[in-house]
């Protein structure tokens, strides 16, 4: 599994300029890859477009954005992910990097999003704040607790 | 509930907001003295976030000073210089000072400012943080969890009319109302077609029913100020026409209040346009002087 990274990046990377975020949205976004974004953004182009339509941190370069939203209304492009062109992509998990995307799209992985972004929530039970309250010695924490804390 | 949103809810006149000067030292008295000309004529007041890249006072600390001065204050969020646990610690902590006005954007690049040698930063964007900042309106850090005494939020957003995508624009601006955005302050736009096919579109979309647009003007003194602005702000474009108008006029001071109040006007004249946004670089009465020209009663 060690060698999927590399690979994806060999095929991707050359293809459309991965930048190996481990969470892949290109099929919603024209096949352009939102990281190749000075600004990294996941929905839509910023303000500073410039006039021709190029970057405004980058002005030899056309705006990935402008170029993505292009290429969504293409004839090749299926409607399925012309329409989620539209959709609110969440915000990146920064764990993911490095990661293969394609084994994160197997596992499910790359479609899990903070609880509060569905608009869930978790116990308050689970805080490390409520959890330290009720341990008189802190060191008697086993190893892990922060990793495991707060949940999920 | 903020004044602001009220006049939104309400739509009872158009709604006038501005942009708060920045900031850099001399005490509560210099925050004063840039509010004092401006308080009597704005319905509320952008508490900025590192404009243009350079850093300032920073947007908690000149929104909780404009609530303490009895100012209505917008807090600017942008993504540029904080990660998603730091934005939202920063509305938290400005709403414990009653500040419920947010205004969510991307922000222009650190190679706008002074300091491009700078790390950006973009963890979320802007309509992402949309989403977050209503999430804490609810009850819920982003983390999912709970806020046992969620802070009121009026939450809005910035669009821009004029830069390309051209077509594409109204489709974000109804990406940020569905996430919650109530207010839009649409980017200065020197094209009163474009501005007004953006707004049609979004008329057509229904995105201005639950969201206040509110089109920026600015207030600019020179041919030479617009011309900067054309060279240096991202996202504007000022025409070659209106850049000669002001440099050939007689009196360009007045030439430059004209084609403002006259891109006021338009903008005002637009069904779906629920106020205006006023940018001053003047700074000599000359946003009183508009407010009246144009019949805005704050």
């Amino acid at each position: 599994m060690r060698l999927l990274p590399i690979v994806e990046h060999a095929v991707k990377g050359r293809v459309w300029d991965c930048r190996m975020c481990g969470q892949c949205v290109l099929h919603s976004t024209g096949m352009t890859c939102p990281m190749t974004c000075p600004k990294t953004l996941r929905n839509g182009p910023c303000g500073g477009v410039r006039e021709d339509g190029h970057c405004e941190v980058t002005p030899e370069m056309e705006c990935v954005w402008t170029v993505a939203e292009r290429r969504s209304r293409s004839v090749i492009n299926p409607n399925a992910w012309e329409r989620e062109f539209d959709h609110l992509r969440p915000p990146v998990d920064n764990r993911l990097r490095g990661t293969a995307s394609w084994s994160n799209l197997f596992s499910g992985r790359d479609r899990q999003t903070p609880l509060g972004w569905d608009g869930a929530t978790y116990s308050p039970d689970l805080t490390v704040e409520s959890s330290l309250g009720e341990v008189d010695d802190i060191d008697s924490l086993d190893a892990g607790f922060h990793e495991r804390n707060p949940l999920p | 509930m903020s004044r602001l949103s009220e006049l939104v809810e309400s739509r009872e006149r158009h709604i006038v907001t501005a942009e708060f000067p920045s900031i850099d030292g001399g005490g509560l008295d210099a925050v004063r003295s840039k509010l004092d000309p401006l308080l009597p004529y704005v319905d509320a007041i952008n508490a900025t976030d590192n404009p243009a890249a350079h850093a300032h006072a920073s947007n908690v600390s000149i929104a909780i000073a404009l609530a303490t001065l009895g100012a209505e204050p917008i807090l600017q969020v942008v993504c540029r210089d904080r990660n998603r646990i730091a934005q939202q610690a920063d509305i938290m902590g400005a709403a414990l000072f009653g500040v419920e006005n947010i205004c969510a954007l991307t922000g222009d690049d650190v190679t706008a400012g002074d300091e491009p040698e700078a790390r950006r930063v973009f963890d979320l964007d802007s309509p992402q943080l949309i989403r977050v900042a209503s999430g804490l309106a609810e009850g819920r850090y982003l983390s999912g969890r709970p806020i046992a005494d969620p802070p009121r939020l009026f939450i809005g957003a910035v669009e821009n009319p004029s830069a390309p995508p051209l077509d594409y624009r109204v489709k974000r601006a109804a990406l940020k109302s569905n996430e919650g955005a109530r207010f839009l302050q649409l980017q200065i736009c020197y094209y009163p077609d474009r501005l007004e096919k953006f707004i049609t579109g979004c008329v057509a979309e229904g995105i201005d029913v639950p969201t206040a647009l509110l089109p920026t003007v600015c207030l600019t003194k020179s041919a030479r100020a617009l011309t900067f602005m054309h060279d240096n702000v991202p996202g504007i474009d000022v025409p070659d026409d209106i850049r000669r108008r002001v440099a050939s006029a007689a009196n360009p001071a007045e030439e430059s209040y004209q084609v403002t109040r006259e891109i006021a006007q338009h903008a005002l004249s637009l069904r779906g346009v629920a106020g205006l946004h006023i940018t001053d670089f003047r700074h000599d009465g000359s946003l009183a002087r508009l407010v009246g020209d144009l019949g805005l009663r704050p």
